[in-house]
């Protein structure tokens, strides 16, 4: 099961950068005023 | 040009949206044709005529190729294309690179298309093509996530709508699986050996074939479903929050669910319990955005009466939420013993893919084309009302005989004489199982019908209509 001393570090460095991820969406106001996000697609275009 | 239109930086590039609608359509068909085929010749194998190119054996991996990577790549493509520049209010970003995905994933294809039948094969499911191939789709696949990654990073609204947190899990997670899973090391020109061995290749090969299901065929198509649902029922999202929650869910579960293929297998225990136990859990973010997108219709159910359309859409949703219920209970062990290499699996792809991806695609292109096209509608309203009871109604022929042929294979496999002999030889179970092969062909033959139908109403609103030049959106301020 070797395989696992690449799988188990790589899973857990992709679970970091999408925590990563999502810390950056909340820093950056990604989840503010999302009720008006879900109008928005409907009015343009 | 007078001097009236707007420049082509004002406007948005759904040039490369129309090509691979249109493909996706051809390759629809292409897809589901080499299905049916190969349907028939596990009922009838004279079909293989003893020519090697259209032996099972090589037009399986064909058939599976085109419905996900050409059918539903295009459909991605496209669709992601069209969703991500107009929510983001701005055009493409680098519109050569975006054409050069277009070119290069129709290379992929006919490549596809032609060693496939040939027989080169590098033997892993759904990663069948061999090492020069995986290149050029390595090649495809960074340029897109440029395209759309830079389209997203140009855009004018501060907030990135749903569906493209969507459309960038699936780009990432299938770049991730596809370097992972595809490492080999060449030995000729179509020939390579893969850089993993045994169960630990089996590990990864299911780690990237389940990632597969639940980010390309899962995450890319709830990215579709996010947009073109409340684009179609002019409703917003039922739960804006809802999305945000079982998006993060969805992406960090699906990773570890991988071990549920490999039940009794020589993988250890313990990964067999945790890919068992992150599939249960799978049920809840999965469920949450077909809740999601069932109630986006809250207040205009009465739409479904006359829309068609939006019938493809939100009937894909429950089977979705079939798909993603059998799912988890066929991770459990003790029903993965009986289910496991029977046709129920089958019932089980079939139910997730004709179901879910292909009724949401066939909903989102509805939706897409005739707007490409200068139109509101399709050519012919009743041509998509026929479509679909055409393509439901072989969906639930396919797996109601795919579901019956399963269980019995498994309980007559596992029946045992008070004598511990085993009741039933092998080909018992396969002489048994014909009927249901034959009713499977029927299915897909009417899945298929449906699909042609799809292919004339697209032609037909091709011709009456005309490549329309859209102007970008000035984002209203909220």
């Amino acid at each position: 099961m070797d395989i696992l001393f690449i799988l188990i570090p790589l899973s857990v460095a992709l679970a970091l950068l999408i925590l990563g991820a999502l810390g950056w969406a909340v820093w950056r106001g990604q989840f503010e005023g999302v009720d008006a996000e879900a109008e928005r697609i409907l009015r343009s275009d | 040009m007078n001097q009236n239109s707007p420049p082509e930086s004002a406007l948005y590039n759904d040039t490369v949206v129309r090509q691979f609608s249109l493909m996706a359509v051809v390759w629809g068909v292409v897809g589901m044709l080499v299905g049916v085929f190969i349907a028939a010749q596990l009922a009838w194998p004279e079909l293989n005529f003893g020519i090697p190119w259209l032996s099972y054996g090589r037009l399986r991996p064909l058939h599976t190729n085109a419905v996900i990577f050409a059918f539903g790549g295009c459909a991605l493509f496209g669709t992601s294309y069209y969703v991500v520049q107009r929510t983001c209010h701005v055009r493409l970003f680098m519109g050569k690179l975006a054409a050069f995905t277009f070119w290069g994933w129709q290379a992929v294809i006919v490549a596809a298309a032609i060693s496939l039948p040939l027989g080169y094969t590098s033997g892993k499911e759904y990663a069948e093509l061999e090492w020069p191939i995986d290149i050029l789709i390595t090649l495809v696949w960074v340029s897109y996530a440029i395209v759309f990654f830079g389209t997203i990073g140009m855009r004018k609204v501060r907030h990135i709508y749903v569906a493209n947190w969507f459309y960038g899990a699936f780009i990432l997670a299938v770049a991730l699986l596809h370097l992972v899973n595809s490492a080999a090391i060449p030995a000729g020109f179509m020939k390579s050996y893969s850089a993993y061995a045994g169960v630990q290749d089996a590990m990864i090969q299911w780690w990237y074939g389940h990632n597969a299901v639940g980010f390309f065929l899962t995450a890319g198509f709830l990215g579709m479903m996010y947009y073109f649902i409340p684009k179609q029922a002019e409703r917003p999202v039922y739960s804006y929050r809802l999305s945000i929650v079982h998006f993060w869910a969805l992406i960090f579960t699906y990773m570890w669910a991988g071990p549920h293929h490999l039940h009794y297998t020589a993988l250890p225990d313990w990964t067999q319990s945790v890919g068992m136990v992150f599939s249960l859990i799978l049920l809840a973010p999965s469920w949450g955005g077909m809740i999601n997108g069932v109630m986006t219709l809250s207040g205009a159910w009465h739409k479904l009466r006359d829309d068609p359309v939006l019938r493809f859409l939100i009937v894909s949703l429950s089977f979705y939420g079939m798909s993603t219920f059998e799912g988890p209970m066929m991770s459990i062990k003790t029903v993965n013993a009986l289910s496991h290499y029977t046709d129920w699996t089958v019932g089980h792809v079939h139910s997730g893919a004709l179901g879910w991806v292909g009724l949401i695609s066939m909903g989102s292109l509805y939706y897409l084309i005739p707007r490409l096209f200068g139109q509101k509608k399709m050519h012919s309203v009743p041509a998509i009302e026929l479509h679909f009871w055409m393509a439901t109604i072989g969906i639930v022929l396919y797996i109601a005989a795919m579901w019956i042929a399963g269980v019995m294979q498994g309980l007559m496999w596992r029946g045992i004489n008070g004598d511990g002999t085993l009741t039933y030889t092998f080909v018992e179970s396969v002489k048994a199982t014909y009927p249901f092969y034959v009713i499977r062909v029927l299915g897909g033959l009417l899945y298929l019908g449906g699909m042609l139908v799809m292919a004339w109403n697209t032609w037909m609103t091709m011709a009456k209509g005309h490549s329309v030049r859209v102007p970008v959106a000035v984002p209203v301020a909220a």
